[in-house]
């Protein structure tokens, strides 16, 4: 088991790094850069000022230093112009060459500054996890339970009439991606079409105070999408755990159906949609992205799109960070946990 | 002239989708006909999902198909007076023409648009799919089969692709700014020799023992596949047949990217799976070579599953299409592609839902006949 975690560790580090790389690069090609420096400075700047701007800033020399930079695994560089004022990565306003700390990166817990927001990545990324973790607990609370059901009911009768009515249900669920069915949720639960208006398009609002009001229509977008593969994982496994010998030898011993689902099938049954979950965090994130502009709700998705759309390289460096660990995370958790539920297998 | 009422709006939707109702009667009838004799295809029109799922895809590639004979309007083309109308409004000084389904923000025919947005889609995504099919099979079957280093190194890639979150790949990759450095062009590049690869591995095993067929088959695939990549990756075909427009080349490439690792992985688990049969042990005792082995005896016996997923993955192709233009980084600004159309319309949800429900409700349908034809498709299939 240790060698396994030391390996997959291993393997996770290396993937973060390649692929913060990859983003480093790509928001450091040189059009991304002028267009910083385009929004950042002057829209109508000229293109030597463009190259002042943004060699004034550091954002010119060689990608390799400054990705270590940005690590904290080189020196941060610094710069003494012809008025003897001192600038720097790692320099604060009121910093001499002397007080500066040379290494300011990710190692030293230090995100840098967001360009777009005006404040530390690092405090920012606390701020919207937190708003963003809120929407994923309640999509939680209410998808999985949901899901489960939908899945065990549909699954306990292969071919019945429950079966086709939930299972139809479920495919549906995932033909409608979020974007869809927010706005179909919203036309009909907050429009002045249908008149409904019991909750509101908006979740600005829930950043402060959640309601059921601001909150609903959010929650059940992003929890319908993810429902409906879950619940048809949950169907597939619980229908062949169905077939299996010790049900047939339960039946025959005159335990009843409820007794049979509850305390022969369900343990073995909820196997594999436990990976499925875990592996669904990931897709949850586009979800979120999506549900976070559409609902107007400020969190960690808003952020990332607001980060993009401005190349807002430091903060688009500790939003992949995160997400990244996010994902490569719930890949190791799901891994483990199929092992612990499932005594079968072991991994060497 | 009159509102229409919801009837009238109805009646008309039909009256304008006739050609489509034609189209598949015919495709329903013949292939009911003759479904004893058509395989799985056949097989589909046994179950009642499978038909439905199949009867949704047909209307929708139909649709595109007759999009010039089904729209009322250009997809562009804005009628004074009639913006953010409500659907069945009538058009002024044109007798006897509504705005079916309303009017949006920039006075545009909603309808149209919509017909016209299957056009955009279903020009993309399944092409967009089977491109990520060659990729994924073309790496995915010597991964599982070879196993060791090759398959460490490109389940690496894959993992790392699949590790990133497809929003912010998307928004790094599709941009005008990436579009300016070539790297578009350099990954399309890469991505679109799998297929002439692909074929001519193909090709080359079938015939290997019957050279004359062989440098026929070889050649046709080598100058028709040189001659569309030239113009498909770098916009340089001589005779300009085939050209693709940067904006679309960059999101097909990424689309392509960001479906190739999936794919791979489900190629190399089913490669995997089938290498330990007899009939393939049967094939190396044979003495027949790797990549024979591998396209002509793993391959066809992987179908099923493939199949399967090829259906879904065009339907998850189109949510991507959808989501990319939901961000505003679809194909081109005024395109009435359906994730483009939904952005516009929700920014006045509220007061006016009708320009954003249509693209909406035609998104989900065609997704869900997907999704059901799959199904179809896999509960048919597991029958043998």
């Amino acid at each position: 088991m240790l060698t396994f975690l030391l390996k997959r560790s291993w393997i996770m580090l290396l993937t973060a790094l390649c692929l913060t790389a990859i983003v480093f690069f790509l928001t450091n090609i040189y059009p991304n850069l002028e267009k910083l420096a385009k929004t950042q400075g002057n829209m109508r700047m000229t293109d030597e000022q463009v190259e002042r701007w943004l060699g004034d800033r550091g954002y010119l020399r060689p990608m390799v230093s400054r990705y270590g930079e940005w690590l904290g695994v080189m020196p941060g560089w610094t710069n003494t112009d012809e008025d003897g004022k001192f600038t720097g990565r790692c320099v604060n306003p009121d910093d001499t060459p002397e007080t500066a700390s040379r290494f300011c990166g990710v190692l030293q817990g230090d995100f840098g500054m967001s360009t777009v927001f005006k404040e530390e990545v690092g405090a920012i990324i606390v701020k919207k996890m937190g708003l963003t973790g809120m929407l994923m607990l309640w999509v939680m609370i209410v998808m999985i339970p949901m899901a489960l059901i939908v899945g065990v009911l549909a699954g306990m009768k292969e071919g019945s009439r429950t079966d086709r009515s939930l299972s139809t249900f479920a495919i549906t669920t995932t033909a409608t991606p979020e974007y869809v069915s927010g706005v179909i949720f919203v036309v009909i639960f907050s429009s002045s079409m249908v008149g409904l208006k019991w909750f509101k398009g908006s979740a600005a609002s829930a950043m402060n105070e959640i309601t059921f009001e601001n909150f609903t229509l959010p929650v059940m977008t992003i929890a319908l999408y993810g429902m409906g593969y879950i619940a048809r994982m949950t169907r597939a496994s619980m229908a062949e755990v169905m077939t299996a010998q010790y049900i047939r030898t339960a039946r025959l011993k005159g335990v009843s159906f409820p007794k049979i689902v509850l305390k022969h099938a369900l343990r073995n049954a909820l196997i594999a949609p436990f990976t499925v979950i875990m592996l669904q965090f990931p897709y949850l994130l586009t979800g979120v992205v999506i549900v976070e502009t559409l609902f107007n709700y400020k969190g960690f998705g808003w952020t990332l799109v607001q980060a993009a759309s401005n190349n807002d390289i430091e903060m688009l460096m500790g939003a992949s960070i995160i997400a990244v660990i996010f994902v490569l995370v719930t890949q190791l958790i799901s891994d483990i946990g199929y092992v612990y539920l499932n005594p079968r297998i072991r991994v060497s | 002239m009159e509102q229409l009422g919801a009837g009238g709006i109805i009646a008309g939707i039909l009256t304008q989708f006739v050609p489509v109702w034609i189209g598949m009667v015919v495709i329903f009838a013949i292939s009911i006909a003759t479904k004893r004799k058509t395989g799985l295809y056949g097989r589909l029109f046994d179950s009642p999902v499978g038909m439905i799922g199949f009867g949704l895809v047909i209307f929708w590639v139909l649709t595109a198909i007759f999009a010039d004979l089904i729209a009322l309007y250009d997809p562009l083309e804005q009628i004074s007076g009639m913006k953010n109308k409500k659907p069945g409004w009538p058009v002024e000084g044109q007798e006897g023409m509504y705005y079916l389904l309303g009017g949006d923000a920039l006075a545009r025919d909603v309808f149209s648009r919509m017909v016209y947005g299957s056009l955009t889609v279903l020009k993309i995504a399944p092409t967009a799919t089977l491109f990520a099919f060659m990729v994924g099979v073309t790496l995915g079957l010597p991964a599982g089969y070879f196993t060791g280093r090759l398959d460490d190194g490109l389940s690496f890639l894959a993992n790392l692709v699949l590790a990133f979150p497809v929003i912010l790949l998307f928004y790094l990759l599709v941009t005008p700014e990436i579009r300016s450095t070539g790297i578009p062009v350099y990954l399309a590049a890469v991505l679109f020799l799998f297929p002439i690869v692909f074929l001519v591995v193909l090709m080359q095993t079938k015939f290997s023992t019957q050279p004359g067929k062989m440098w026929f088959w070889l050649s046709i695939v080598l100058v028709l596949g040189l001659w569309a990549y030239s113009g498909l990756a770098f916009n340089r075909d001589p005779f300009g047949v085939f050209s693709m427009d940067p904006n679309l080349l960059n999101i097909f490439v990424s689309v392509v990217f960001v479906n190739s690792p999936t794919v791979f992985r489900i190629v190399r688990g089913l490669t995997m799976d089938i290498k330990t049969r007899d009939y393939v042990a049967a094939a190396q005792t044979r003495g027949e070579g790797p990549w024979y082995i591998m396209l002509w005896e793993i391959l066809p016996n992987a179908r099923g599953p493939l199949i399967v997923d090829f259906c879904l993955r065009i339907g998850y192709t189109t949510i991507l299409l959808g989501t990319l233009g939901f961000f505003g980084l679809g194909v081109s600004p005024e395109s009435p592609d359906w994730g483009m159309t939904i952005n516009e319309g929700r920014k006045l949800l509220s007061i006016h839902p009708h320009p954003a429900l249509p693209p909406a409700l035609a998104l989900m349908s065609l997704v869900l006949g997907l999704n059901l034809l799959a199904d179809g498709l896999r509960e048919q299939s597991l029958k043998d």
